[in-house]
């Protein structure tokens, strides 16, 4: 379900202090798992994939226990693109321009069968899968998938973060 | 004719033409050139006030090949009637009814870009659902279904 994506590379522009040897090894972990807590969503919605995000975000299955609860609706503010729904061609440039206008971290979920691969629509107008325009580093199956389905994704997607390596972080603390 | 015969009957008289019923709804079957007078004649004398569709019909491997279809309703008397003709692959062109109904622009801007059926006298024939640039006409029976336009270059993925 998850893909990886190249790391950013570190530079360490000073020579490492022996004293900080365990907190090189534990400061990642530290940060990865207080930054899978705070996930921002922008909420790429488009199709009827959007009534089962709204359920999923509110109380019955409550994303807040993931700490991806609070929607931001501009992508500055928001480092998780959930693309619930169809995309189609005449979509796609606003797709990957939004993409592009947030920051770095970022991470993206195709959310349902449609932006995974396209779903049922084989035509002249539907892209047949975001990750032809963007990266994507989890997909979500499903037609309109389950809340279990999603809650496993961010879960699945928290993982993944909580392993990543923070840019912040350099080699000598 | 009395105003309380059947409709069909009505616009028979009216139109000099044999009309059929589909579903209980009145079809006319005419020629490309009739059309116009013919709704014409439907709005100002029947009151179908209202234009519902303009759509094709793509009969491949039939001659003529492509079949255009008109819906009207008249509001007062809650009746439909269709209108259909057929024009050639080579010249799928047939009047605008834009001077008569002002919702016509829009439909057959649609239509237009998804048969390729020109509206004569309707100057505004740009796509209205596609995009600018996109090439040929997809609602085609030889339109290939999996054929992609995309407008931003795909990532390698």
């Amino acid at each position: 379900m998850t893909t990886t994506r190249t790391p950013i590379p570190i530079v360490p522009d000073t020579p490492k202090v022996p004293t900080f040897d365990l907190f090189t090894t534990k400061k990642d972990e530290l940060v990865g798992w207080a930054r899978k807590f705070s996930l921002f969503p922008y909420p790429f919605v488009t199709a009827c994939c959007g009534m089962e995000f709204m359920s999923v975000s509110s109380t019955m299955y409550d994303t807040d226990r993931f700490g991806a609860a609070l929607p931001r609706f501009t992508p500055r503010q928001s480092d998780l693109m959930m693309v619930v729904g169809t995309i189609n061609h005449k979509q796609a440039p606003v797709l990957r321009r939004i993409y592009e206008q947030m920051c770095e971290p970022k991470w993206v979920m195709a959310f349902g069968a449609c932006a995974t691969s396209g779903g049922f629509y084989e035509n002249y107008a539907v892209l047949q899968g975001i990750d032809k325009i963007i990266p994507v580093d989890v997909y979500v199956p499903g037609c309109p998938p389950r809340p279990e389905t999603v809650i496993d994704a961010i879960m699945q997607l928290q993982d993944k973060i909580a392993k990543q390596h923070h840019v912040i972080l350099r080699g000598d603390f | 004719m009395a105003m309380d015969a059947p409709l069909v009957e009505r616009l028979q008289t009216a139109l000099g033409i044999e009309v059929g019923l589909s579903h209980g709804m009145p079809v006319l079957q005419l020629a490309p050139a009739q059309v116009f007078d013919a709704a014409r004649t439907l709005r100002d004398r029947f009151g179908f006030d209202m234009l519902l569709d303009v759509t094709a019909v793509d009969w491949l491997g039939q001659e003529p090949r492509f079949e255009v279809v008109w819906h009207f309703f008249a509001t007062a008397s809650q009746t439909r009637v269709r209108i259909k003709t057929r024009v050639p692959e080579s010249h799928p062109e047939v009047e605008s009814l834009k001077p008569l109904y002002g919702s016509a622009a829009f439909m057959e801007r649609e239509c237009h870009e998804m048969l390729g059926v020109r509206f004569r006298g309707n100057t505004d024939l740009r796509p209205i659902l596609l995009y600018e640039g996109f090439v040929g006409h997809p609602l085609r029976k030889d339109y290939p279904k999996d054929r992609e336009q995309p407008l931003i270059p795909y990532r390698d993925a």
